[in-house]
């Protein structure tokens, strides 16, 4: 009962502001789930609908923080509670970003579908898309939890997402050489995946920014990042035995 | 505070008791005879009685959405709630945003919604809010498993894409064979027992993939339940050991045991894990016959997480194949693994088993230097 506020509103105007991000974050799980569904299946009719649901995230962003700034100026928060309004904005800027990459990838459905491609190009993306949902559910989870001891799985996760995306990487290239006729939507495919890449680290932000919220201390310095993608070539066939 | 929460009970019980009368609604004689039997026990049965005895995942909330109360059911397939938790923090699917925004501010509205889950496991609910008495205040959510109808629809479509692919190779090349026996090869007794020795590994290939994928198929139409069973990893991994010799000597290889002296628990469902185990040390053994030994370990504490680690020194796997050994039909040299009577979905079945326990799989592989698996167990 200690952490109650004398004044009531102001519990209520936190929590309205949690429940806001809440919905953000479900709204940004769903636009991102969409779009890789619409891309795998080639529906440009669910495609065309996560575009359009993108304007209702810029529309909660602002609100937040509209709201959030009010709260400030009104409770000259302090500590935790100012912790708590702050993270706010800035979990709120992450998600409109995660929906801008959502919509990204939305948006390239129609250039990808315009020539019939093999289920064998989606099977990574599915997978790498799998890791970065779990990854933002996760640190969702965690907000709402606010269990700053499960945050450590979420960087080990986030390695995982970018060695997939390495591997990705290497597979759509070889694709390419295979067949000049791939490259259009290989190259469509690569943006994809580097958008749900970004996914993911917008998941590790948001996962270090409820650290801050529930600690008030920051994260440990990050590890070495295990994306090589910069690094990867494909031998050229017609040089081989060089 | 706590007079008020058993006044809340007591309320929220009464009114319980009175909605499970009418919708039970019995014949009227029957409804006399028990509230003329034993009129006070229905009565005073608690509203979170009644709610912990429903087999569906229930959640009772007040007017601004924070959770009061979440069942068994509840914390089995959607985590343990802490007390004060909002739904909306827990639920943010956008349909359910609109469905509890609904029944806060008493709006007419369907007050029933499908909702999915697509991460860890897919899971489909249908979800209805209904108000709890006639004072403001108490809300129920009731979740109705729809998964199984879902992963039907989705079997279908896998089996299509993925398995019909795989089976087709076998089975064009046997009727390749089958044609050659009929036609040149007909008079060659030498080439038509090579031809039949070809024919009769294409036919086991098919009917271990059939075995593979419904096992997985299987695994897959389960309710998603978080098994409570205590299960002692390190006998158990001993007895997959034991099981495991021949094959082992078969491919000329020798298992390590490293494990500690004192039991290893976990949660967890034994034939599940046995299978899990199975499939991990078949396969040192298998693809890193070169290297002669395997070491299966067993780490673990009362407190924190328990592992286990099968290590070969074969080969070693290729960094970009790394993160994507476990899906399906996904082989890192299609040669090696049909020679090895491979069916592509060893690993996936793996990986589904552990996403099931809660657990994890982890990676690791230096060309040349062999590979190790390690599944690490959440804490008990």
């Amino acid at each position: 009962m200690q952490t109650q506020h004398i004044m009531r509103s102001f519990d209520e105007e936190l929590k309205f502001l949690a429940n806001q991000i809440a919905g953000m974050g479900g709204h940004a799980e769903r636009m991102v789930e969409q779009a890789v569904t619409a891309l795998v299946n080639s529906d440009t009719g669910l495609a065309a609908k996560v575009v359009a649901d993108d304007a209702f995230l810029d529309e909660k962003q602002r609100e937040i923080d509209e709201k959030a700034v009010i709260v400030i100026a009104r409770r000259q928060p302090m500590a935790g509670d100012l912790r708590e309004i702050v993270g706010a904005i800035r979990i709120s800027a992450d998600l409109e970003r995660v929906g801008d990459l959502g919509k990204n990838i939305a948006k390239r459905v129609s250039a990808v579908s315009e020539t019939r491609q093999p289920v064998r190009l989606f099977r990574g993306l599915e997978a790498l898309s799998d890791l970065a949902l779990t990854q933002l559910k996760g640190v969702l989870d965690v907000y709402a939890t606010r269990s700053a001891d499960k945050i450590a799985l979420v960087r080990d996760r986030d390695n995982q997402i970018d060695a997939m995306y390495t591997s990705l990487f290497r597979e759509l290239l070889t694709y390419m050489m295979e067949d000049p006729r791939n490259i259009t939507a290989c190259t469509h495919l690569l943006f994809c995946a580097k958008n749900i890449e970004r996914i993911g680290d917008h998941a590790t932000n948001i996962a270090e920014t409820v650290f801050h919220i529930v600690t008030g201390a920051q994260m440990p310095v990050e590890r070495p990042k295990e994306d090589k993608s910069h690094r990867v070539t494909v031998d050229n066939p017609d040089n081989n035995g060089r | 505070m706590s007079s008020a929460d058993e006044q809340e009970a007591g309320f929220g019980g009464r009114v319980l008791a009175r909605l499970v009368k009418r919708w039970r609604s019995p014949p009227a004689g029957s409804e006399r005879l028990v509230s003329s039997e034993a009129p006070t026990a229905l009565d005073r049965l608690p509203a979170v009685e009644l709610a912990a005895a429903v087999p569906d995942p229930l959640f009772i909330f007040d007017g601004e959405g924070t959770v009061l109360f979440a069942n068994g059911a509840a914390n089995d397939a959607f985590g343990p709630s802490l007390p004060g938790v909002s739904l909306q923090l827990k639920f943010r699917a956008p349909e359910m945003h609109e469905l509890i925004r609904q029944i806060l501010e008493r709006e007419e509205g369907p007050g029933t919604i499908d909702y999915s889950e697509r991460v860890p496991i897919e899971r489909v609910y249908r979800v209805s809010a209904t108000p709890i008495g006639h004072a403001p205040g108490l809300n129920m959510l009731l979740f109705k498993d729809q998964s199984e109808a879902r992963r039907i629809d989705r079997m279908r479509a896998d089996f299509i894409a993925n398995a019909s692919h795989e089976l087709r190779t076998p089975l064009a090349s046997i009727a390749g064979f089958i044609e050659t026996l009929r036609g040149p090869a007909r008079d060659d007794p030498a080439a038509r027992e090579n031809f039949l020795q070809i024919m009769q590994n294409q036919t086991s290939r098919m009917a271990r993939l059939i075995d593979d994928l419904l096992s997985l198929s299987r695994l897959e139409m389960k309710p998603y339940l978080r098994p409570s069973e205590k299960v002692d990893i390190r006998q158990l991994v001993g007895s997959v050991i034991d099981a495991m010799t021949h094959l082992a000597a078969e491919t000329g290889v020798t298992i390590e045991r490293d494990m500690p002296d004192t039991p290893v628990e976990v949660a967890g469902n034994r034939d599940e894990l046995v299978q899990v185990f199975e499939n991990l040390i078949e396969n040192a053994c298998k693809y890193g016959s070169s290297g002669g030994k395997v070491i299966v370990m067993v780490k673990g504490g009362e407190t924190g997480e328990s592992a286990v680690s099968v290590r070969d020194f074969g080969p070693g796997i290729a960094e970009e194949h790394i993160p994507r050994v476990t899906e399906r039909f996904y082989r890192v040299d299609v040669e090696t693994s049909r020679a090895q009577k491979g069916t592509g979905l060893g690993l996936a079945i793996v990986k589904h088993i552990l996403t099931r326990h809660g657990a994890r799989l982890s990676i690791r592989s230096k060309l040349g230097e062999g590979a190790e698996f390690m599944v690490h167990f959440p804490a008990p």
